[in-house]
């Protein structure tokens, strides 16, 4: 795996591909509230899809979905799986 | 403020848990009727209060806490939630019980918010609600299991269906609570010697957290043990509820579909709003004309009459007549909510209303407003993020509602030129679908100023839960309607009649002597001309003269204070039209007065072009409508933002038409 490979964000990831998530950057406590969520370190995550002008995005994490701001997916930062 | 003291065998029991698990519905059925509703102080957060219904024991009381997912506090719902378990809540006394109520359909959001409660020592007891549902998709967690292991009794309901209500009512009679086994609590590295679980407890555990930078892993401990507590036995069910869900969502929010479903969906309940409430709203309004009729009938005139037919009766009527746009759009909102279309809805509309700093969820509100701003005032409650739900209230009136229509049909009628551009575009029709366009791009532009301004609450609006698809509970629907509907008329209608008396007051004193030789319509007019109104006319004359308005105009704004629409009337009056039963025949007499008005004893005429528009304009956007401001008030609990919207609106509907008529003489 190339380094480029490694490090990217939610909001990199194409509509159903997976990742695990490494950490999560932003403020305190957009921070708390994502972990909250379920976007802990090691949490698999999946885009399932767009909106229809490309934001948000709904993401699955254990088998709940959100919608997430493509901002917010920013903070997120991910493996691919 | 201090409780007022109970006896020492009362008991108080919080209800917590997740927005959506119907914590509502249960403290609907546990106490019945038997409850209040009221706000926290200086935060408008609901609090609703009320005691179990029908037990021969002590008196139990139950408060509803705000629908949370954390007690990690960020937004004011959940400090809220946290205060009262933490017994740091004004005027509020620390509950000796808690039900943590779960959905059993998706119970690991439960089960995190279970595990934050905990720690706060109160004894619990655990709600498994829509156990029904969970069942029929095999996702129901196994109640004795999860009972053993939390060391907490469980009990199951459906809400919905009042099943398993009684059990619980027996539970919280027995005082069946209790504390949590040791090892329900979670473990964080590195965290060792905090206390037995209490305030204390939650307050270090906070402290250790925030210093540690240890959010992240409390919440990923938190969230193992929810999946060590459920087992994975039922994940391969939950999958299969997923998958009929993302069947549903491969057509409702594909590129292209999607949208026009959303198109079509909306467009219905537009058109429901507008077009099922117009019948009910004539009942109610001939219905109130016939009570007038009779009551002028039973009496013999005077003010004691015209104060009950024109002040009260009017002002009730005035309240009513919101109702059935209400529910009606409260009807379509509560299922929309309930099968988890709104959040569809939502996620699909979020990006173009985000250019103008608000979301996805903005839209029903804003939408509903083109029919009357009251109800989409009123759902702008669904907008969790404060700051955006405040700048929807603040912009909501800018949409082109109904009451603004007979204003703009007899000024467009009667001095718009009947013409077509183009050869089919009618000129008048382009200036009524300018002014509706007007509105909303003052509206964006207020919107976006105001997301400039204020400053964000906690994490705004980025994150909104997609749940599956289920079928919507008509009881629960029904219900939350009973409850919009009364809380209308007993919060805002009160304040809307008030109101409404004020603006009669105005409108009729003082009285003027008739002299000799006066007919009906000549003295009205006069009598209108002296009273608080005219005079109110008068002394904003200077003010309104640079809009292209003389004073009877000025009248005419007065008196449609109490609502747009009685512009028309007022104006009737002034001009001293002679009053008919026919109403399109009294326009037509009124547009025709309007015609023929001139300034003072000169042969200008008031009504040019410049004048027309710059009212038009002024409409557009002026907040006149005192129903509107009730509900603001209610809604914001705020009079700074009530008073701060109205002047705005007030002084920006001046500019513009100031603006519109300088350009257009």
């Amino acid at each position: 795996m190339t380094k480029l490979h490694d490090n990217c964000n939610l909001s990199d990831l194409g509509n159903g591909s997976e990742a695990d998530v490494v950490a999560l950057d932003g403020d305190q406590d957009l921070r708390t509230r994502l972990a909250e969520l379920g976007f802990c370190a090691s949490a698999r995550v999946r885009v399932v899809r767009r909106a229809p002008l490309g934001c948000p995005l709904e993401v699955d994490v254990d088998g709940t979905r959100f919608s997430v701001r493509a901002e917010v997916a920013q903070g997120v930062r991910v493996r691919r799986a | 403020m201090p409780e007022p003291a109970t006896s020492p065998r009362h008991v108080r029991v919080a209800l917590i848990g997740n927005p959506n698990v119907g914590k509502t519905s249960l403290f609907n059925h546990l106490t019945g009727l038997r409850q209040k509703v009221a706000n926290y102080p200086g935060v408008t957060v609901e609090r609703r209060e009320g005691r179990v219904a029908g037990l021969p024991g002590p008196e139990i009381g139950v408060l509803d806490l705000p629908g949370v997912n954390s007690l990690v506090a960020r937004s004011p719902d959940e400090k809220v939630a946290a205060d009262v378990l933490l017994g740091r809540q004004d005027g509020v006394e620390r509950p000796d019980a808690v039900v943590v109520v779960v959905d059993a359909a998706r119970p690991r959001r439960g089960l995190f918010l279970l595990g934050q409660v905990l720690e706060t020592g109160l004894p619990a007891l655990v709600c498994l609600n829509m156990v029904d549902e969970a069942r029929r998709e095999g996702v129901a967690p196994n109640a004795a299991a999860l009972s053993d292991a939390l060391g907490l009794p469980v009990v199951e309901t459906v809400a919905s269906r009042k099943a398993g209500v009684d059990t619980l009512r027996e539970a919280l009679a027995d005082g069946r609570f209790s504390r949590p086994s040791a090892h329900a609590l979670v473990e964080l590295p590195g965290v060792q010697g905090l206390p037995e679980p209490s305030p204390e407890r939650w307050g270090r555990l906070r402290e250790v957290v925030a210093s540690a930078g240890l959010a992240d892993q409390e919440a990923a401990a938190r969230h193992r043990q929810a999946s060590v507590l459920l087992g994975d036995t039922a994940d391969a069910r939950r999958a299969a509820q997923r998958e009929r869900s993302d069947r549903i969502d491969r057509v409702l929010l594909s590129p292209v579909l999607g949208p026009l479903v959303f198109i079509l969906v909306m467009g219905t309940v537009f058109q429901a709003v507008f077009a099922l409430a117009d019948a009910p709203i004539e009942w109610i309004e001939s219905g109130f004309d016939a009570l007038g009729s009779s009551v002028s009938g039973a009496l013999s005139g005077g003010f004691f009459e015209d104060f009950l037919v024109n002040g009260v009766l009017a002002g009730v009527g005035g309240v009513v007549v919101f109702l059935p746009q209400i529910l009606i759009l409260f009807l379509f909102i509560g299922l929309l909510e309930d099968s988890g279309y709104m959040t569809r809805a939502a996620f699909l509309v979020d990006r173009p209303l985000r250019a103008i700093g608000l979301s996805g969820r903005a839209f029903i509100p804003l939408l509903s407003s083109f029919a009357c701003a009251i109800p989409g005032i009123m759902a702008a409650r669904a907008i969790e993020d404060r700051r955006e739900r405040l700048i929807t209230l603040m912009v909501a009136p800018l949409m082109t509602c109904s009451a603004r229509l007979p204003v703009y049909a007899i000024l467009i009628g009667a001095f718009v030129p009947e013409q077509t551009v183009l050869g089919f575009l009618g000129v008048q029709g382009l200036v009524l679908l300018g002014l509706y366009l007007f509105g909303m791009v003052i509206a964006a532009f207020a919107a976006l100023v105001m997301s400039r301004m204020l400053e964000r609450s906690g994490v705004g609006p980025g994150i909104l839960e997609m749940a599956p698809y289920r079928w919507p509970s008509l009881k629960s629907v029904g219900i939350r309607l009973w409850q919009r509907g009364s809380m209308f008329i007993r919060r805002a209608g009160t304040v809307i009649l008030a109101m409404s008396i004020v603006v009669w007051v105005l409108m009729t004193f003082p009285q003027t002597d008739r002299e000799p030789g006066m007919d009906d319509a000549t003295y009205a007019a006069h009598q209108q001309a002296n009273t608080f109104a005219g005079r109110l006319g008068h002394i904003i004359e200077p003010v309104i003269e640079p809009l292209g308005y003389d004073w009877k105009i000025g009248i005419g704004l007065v008196g449609s204070l109490a609502a747009r629409e009685v512009f028309v009337s007022t104006m009737s009056v002034v001009y001293a039209v002679e009053q008919t039963d026919d109403a399109t025949d009294e326009d037509a007499r009124v547009a025709d007065a309007m015609g023929r008005a001139r300034w003072g004893s000169s042969d200008r005429p008031v009504y040019d072009l410049a004048t027309v528009l710059s009212l038009l304009v002024f409409y557009a956007i002026a907040l006149q409508c005192l129903s509107t401001v009730a509900v603001v008030y209610r809604e914001t609990g705020s009079w700074l933002w009530t008073a701060g919207q109205f002047l705005a609106l007030t002084a920006l509907a001046w500019v513009a038409a100031f603006v519109t008529h300088l350009v257009a003489s």
